[in-house]
């Protein structure tokens, strides 16, 4: 149980801490241009290299995770701050309009994946990095509202309900007093999940220019900048890609552990 | 069967009117107008004016919605306030690439994680197991347009089996589906790890049913109940999975365009977002939205082909 | 020869030790049965059997089918012998059948895995065994779901036979089905055994089931048989004083004060209820089901009051409907005068209402203290006690079920079946209501459990003065706590009156087939035995 836990927790610690660390210290500025020092490879000056504009990479990764975490949290927060209770709602009235009117939109913003809808805010307010917070977050409300519902649904037909039903206990109560606090293992383990691939959207979004826009830092844009210079300074495109691979490969290690250790049911053995 | 299919045509009927209004409010609220954008800060009211008839925007905006949707079910488009030309052939051509490159990725990934989550499932908890599944763990964290550049790297520029970009033309199947390769493999390896981890674990599922131990009990081998009982009844929550990556590897393929130059719907969309081309990035949403929700059509035709459940006897 | 004979066979799964020194026979065209409490290791042994242990476990003695050796066998040997020489029938029809797949290709499946034979021969000989177990009006190309719960099971008993294997293994075959249901199965395996020589193995919680059908008999306890030897022989003796506890368990009957008849607390007036269906066209409006239909039935104060009825006879929907958790299509429910209506009862009303549930482990919220899960009820309370005073509620309603004070600091997962149905009784309880239904409350419980269970109910109500109304699909059960009983079938109630006389000279047909159908104990004897053990 262990095994997957404490790896997962240890990688993610690293980017958070080094994203909390940037607001007071990085090696190098991030600002500051030195043509002459251009496309470094690693040394011990640079531990990671510099890049085409002769900036240190570390320190650039460094100050990049801030807006990675920060983009995908804040979208999380939005997926489940909305999410949650309209999935609570819809169980609570199984069957009824408003579970039919929740699911259907639901449906519907399925539809749009979070790179259009990025593509229809960007298309009406510029490309910034609030308005992949928004795309994301969208994209995120039906995943936990479909989750909250199914996971409640189930939770509904249990005796257990019941007799708080007969306890003269109201659907909302019941919700928030039975309901919730047995769905709250199911929403961590999706909520570190939907982090991990709320980096990897942020990211993407940022490659293509409809993220965090300069001078913001982000790992995307360093992978777009880095892009023509791959055959010349491999390292370039290299370390931002793997800053993102370990971040995420950390907080699904992290939801994994999770999931385990918060439901012993889940035997070892389930992706 | 019947009765199935047509609820679920009505419902793939309402989404993409829905989808369609949404698409054209959200468009529509946009600040900036096409037509002084186009001739720029100093243009004369009246020539913006004459412009605006000519885009077809001085009428309501609900007789503009069913111009467009209309024009939309007939094949056109309209015609792009930049290049004057009509969307719709703008469309036709670069579609012509993501949507194969797209159809390329999923084949793969599916080829890709079946046999990789029949194996680790039939090995559950053992080192083969580990294996697969630590490979799906890496593979679900890597970025597609990173290992695109990194199979760029590797096989374009190091080795030179394959070039570094660009687009052939469909003349020449043979090259087309070379240049479209590397692309393809980069889209699919993580969807692929997703796909092999549910897969894996629908099956993991299906194994403790009591029905697997029926069919253990009339003889047949572990293997054997695992082919023929257990992976049609896994498929369930597979294709489910499978349906979705498709939406995922279409807005992929976009992304994916722009590692290898190719001139896809990507190029088109973003070319039209920065040009203000409205007309252009409203239909190739449209575009995107609907072919979404089609695959959520067939999937749900799968699902009943699949489970008799879905498929009530008349 | 024997069909199947199990000499000194020890199962171990790490530490534990899950069969110790089991023995059995089996011979052509007998029927044996495997009884004992959940946990005994009746399962374990049918497993070991048919070769299906747990990787893990470790198994020893020895195990020869048809003087064939299963311990130890290969893989590819013993898939060869299992279907063809001996066949298996689980518990639960419901979930046996793979769901996507027609019945005629689940049946010919294990003739052709056997003898490579052609589809169509296959499915001759699949047709034959959907025959022979009555299925002749059912086509080879229906799916699971189409059958009821009676007629997979027969698909399941047509796969396992369908090669007239010498042994037929068959673990709570009819455990999960209603009586009427329960006896056609019986009666089928009774069939195939003495017909075509099979030696049967009848794995099954119940004594009375025992006694209708079984050749001879072995009592496991913790994984070992603890008594065997012919059905009549050991249902005379019980000389083990577990086999004793058992029987007495069995046919246990609460000792019921008769008390006066009160005034009346419950009634129900013309209960109509209906579901909606499925839409079977596109447009028409969706057909409904009735689940009641004028149902009306009184309860005064104090009284015990039984309903039986099978699956699908109303039983849930008529309680859901008393605890004023759903609106009738039409009639009235009182209590106490006063009328229950989904979200307008008085909540003093419905304080004078509890309800214990059937499922013991579904029926508490996990994540909550026994004190916060017993004193739930306090909410109907307009001035609920508070404080040191609600803590005493609680330990009295614990101690008055039997478990102590300290109890109500743990979580419910500390504590077994048993335990969490007293549990559930003392949440009944703290609002000192007037009357409770019990809803299958027992049927979860292993005998001996279930008759400490009636005993407590039966204690309560005189204590307490309290009404009931005791739902179950066992008929011995109702019998044992009731005194007057209702028979609810497919919406309607077709008899009523004092237990002894309807159970003793049923009047409407459907009662007499029901108490034809269940399996009965010995009576004399389960009697005689009872006075020894109280």
């Amino acid at each position: 149980m262990m095994r997957r836990l404490a790896p997962g927790a240890a990688l993610s610690a690293v980017f958070v801490i080094a994203a909390l660390l940037s607001f007071l210290w990085t090696p190098y500025a991030v600002d500051g241009m030195a043509i002459a020092n251009r496309l470094q490879p690693p040394s011990a000056a640079h531990l990671l290299g510099t890049d085409h504009f002769g900036r240190d990479i570390l320190s650039m990764i460094m100050v990049g995770a801030r807006t990675s975490i920060a983009v995908a949290l804040v979208a999380v927060g939005i997926g489940m701050g909305l999410g949650v209770p309209l999935g609570l709602a819809a169980a609570a009235r199984h069957g009824g309009l408003l579970d039919e009117l929740i699911m259907r939109g639901n449906d519907l913003v399925f539809a749009f994946p979070s790179l259009v809808i990025a593509i229809l805010i960007t298309a009406i307010a510029g490309p910034s990095a609030v308005n992949a917070i928004i795309a994301i977050g969208i994209f995120n409300v039906p995943v936990f509202a479909r989750l909250t519902r199914g996971a409640a649904l189930a939770l509904w037909s249990r005796d257990f309900i019941l007799a708080a039903q007969v306890a003269g206990k109201g659907r909302a109560r019941i919700s928030l007093e039975h309901i919730l606090p047995n769905v709250t293992n199911l929403l961590i383990v999706q909520g570190t999940i939907q982090f991990s691939l709320g980096i990897l959207a942020e990211a993407a979004l940022s490659y293509v220019g409809l993220g965090a826009q300069p001078p913001i830092p982000s790992w995307g844009r360093m992978l777009a900048d880095a892009q023509t210079m791959v055959a010349m300074a491999p390292h370039v495109a290299l370390m931002p890609g793997l800053a993102i691979v370990l971040t995420v490969l950390g907080l699904n290690l992290l939801g994994d552990g999770l999931r385990d250790a918060l439901d012993p049911k889940l035997g070892e053995g389930r992706a | 069967m019947l009765r199935y299919a047509l609820n679920r045509l009505v419902s793939l009927g309402l989404s993409l009117i829905v989808a369609s209004l949404v698409i054209f409010l959200v468009v529509e609220v946009a600040p900036g107008d096409p037509a002084s954008f186009m001739l720029g800060i100093n243009a004369q009211p009246d020539t913006v004016a004459a412009l605006q008839a000519e885009l077809g925007l001085d009428v309501p905006k609900w007789q503009r919605y069913l111009t467009w949707v209309g024009g939309m079910l007939t094949g056109d488009f309209g015609t792009s306030y930049t290049y004057r030309t009509p969307v719709s052939e703008m469309v036709a051509d670069r579609l012509w690439i993501s949507l194969p490159l797209a159809l390329y990725a999923l084949a793969l990934s599916t080829a890709l994680a079946f046999p990789a989550a029949l194996y680790a499932a039939s090995r559950r908890g053992r080192p083969g197991d580990m294996a697969v599944m630590g490979a799906t763990q890496l593979g679900i964290a890597v970025p597609n347009f990173w290992f695109a550049m990194l199979l760029v790297l590797l096989f374009a520029i190091n080795l030179g089996w394959f070039s570094a970009g660009g687009f052939p033309g469909w003349d020449d199947p043979l090259a087309a589906m070379k240049a479209l390769t590397l692309p393809a493999i980069a889209l699919a390896l993580p969807q692929a790890a997703i796909l092999a981890r549910v897969m894996r674990s629908a099956l993991i599922d299906i194994m403790a049913e009591d029905f697997m131990r029926t069919a253990r009990a009339k003889g047949l081998t572990r293997s054997q109940t695992l082919w023929r009982h257990g992976v049609r009844n896994a498929l369930i929550p597979v294709l489910t999975i499978i349906g979705l990556q498709f939406s995922f590897l279409l807005a992929g393929a976009i992304i994916i365009e722009q590692v290898f130059f190719l001139p896809g719907l990507g190029r088109l969309i973003f070319q039209a977002i920065s040009q203000r081309d409205l007309i252009v990035v409203e239909s190739v949403v449209m575009l995107l939205v609907f072919a979404v929700i089609l695959v959520t059509f067939l999937t749900d035709l799968a699902y009943a082909a699949v489970d008799p459940r879905l498929r009530r006897r008349a | 020869m024997n069909v199947l004979s199990v000499e000194a066979l020890s199962v171990r799964i790490g530490a534990a030790e899950i069969l110790r020194d089991v023995s059995l026979t089996v011979a052509p065209g007998e029927i044996v049965a495997l009884t004992g409490e959940s946990g005994s290791g009746k399962s374990m042994t049918a497993l070991a059997t048919m070769g299906l242990l747990p990787r893990a476990a470790e198994a020893s003695g020895e195990i020869r089918v048809g003087g064939a050796r299963i311990l130890h066998r290969p893989e590819a040997a013993l898939c060869r012998m299992r279907g063809a020489e001996m066949g298996m029938v689980f518990q639960e029809p419901m979930t046996a059948l793979n769901p996507v797949q027609t019945i005629g290709r689940q049946v010919s499946e294990t003739v052709r895995l056997h003898k490579g034979a052609s589809s169509a021969q296959a499915k001759e000989l699949a047709r034959a065994a959907l025959d022979r177990v009555g299925l002749t009006e059912i086509p080879l190309d229906r799916y699971p779901h189409e059958l009821s719960g009676g007629q997979r099971q027969r698909v399941v008993i047509a796969m396992a036979t369908v090669l007239r294997p010498k042994l037929l293994i068959a673990d709570e075959p009819t455990t999960a089905l209603d009586v009427t249901t329960q006896a056609r199965i019986l009666d089928l395996l009774r069939g195939l055994a003495r017909d075509e020589g099979m030696g049967l193995l009848l794995i099954t919680h119940d004594l009375a089931v025992v006694h209708g059908i079984a050749d001879r008999l072995a009592v496991m306890k913790a994984g070992e048989i603890v008594e065997a030897g012919p059905t009549a022989d050991v249902f005379a003796a019980r000389a083990h004083p577990y086999t004793a506890a058992l029987f007495a368990a069995s046919g246990h009957r609460a000792s019921l004060t008769s008390r006066a008849a009160d005034a009346p607390l419950l009634s129900v007036d013309g209960l109509d209820q209906s579901y909606a269906l499925p839409r079977t066209s596109l447009f028409g409006a969706r057909p409904r089901f009735p689940a009641l239909k004028g149902v009306s039935l009184e309860i005064r104060a104090g009284e015990r009051v039984g309903l039986v009825g099978e699956s699908g006879s109303g039983k849930s929907t008529l309680t859901r409907a008393i605890l004023g958790l759903e609106t009738p299509d039409r009639g009235e429910i009182r209590l106490g005068g006063a009328a229950i209506v989904p979200g307008a009862t008085l909540a003093e009303t419905r304080a004078d209402m509890q309800v214990v549930f059937q499922d013991p482990y579904g029926s508490f919220n996990p994540r909550h203290r026994v004190e916060r899960l017993v004193a739930e009820p306090f909410h109907l309370m307009a001035d609920p006690p508070r404080g040191a005073a609600r803590q005493q509620a609680v330990a009295d309603a614990l101690e008055a079920v039997g478990l102590k004070p300290e109890d109500a600091r743990r979580y419910i997962h500390a504590f077994s079946g048993g335990q969490r149905q007293r549990i559930a009784i003392a949440r009944a309880l703290i609002t000192r209501p007037k009357f409770i239904i019990f809803d299958e409350a027992v049927s979860a419980l292993d005998v001996r459990v279930r008759a400490q269970i009636l005993d407590l109910i039966a204690r309560l109500s005189d204590e307490y003065g309290l009404a009931y109304l005791f739902i179950s699909h066992d008929l011995s059960v109702v019998r044992g706590i009731t005194t007057r009983v209702l028979v609810l079938r497919r919406g309607e109630i077709v008899e009523e009156g004092p237990t002894e006389e309807v159970m003793g000279a049923p009047r409407h047909p459907y009662t007499q087939e029901l108490i034809a159908a269940a399996p009965r104990l010995p009576e004399d004897q389960a009697r005689t035995e009872e006075s020894h053990a109280t």
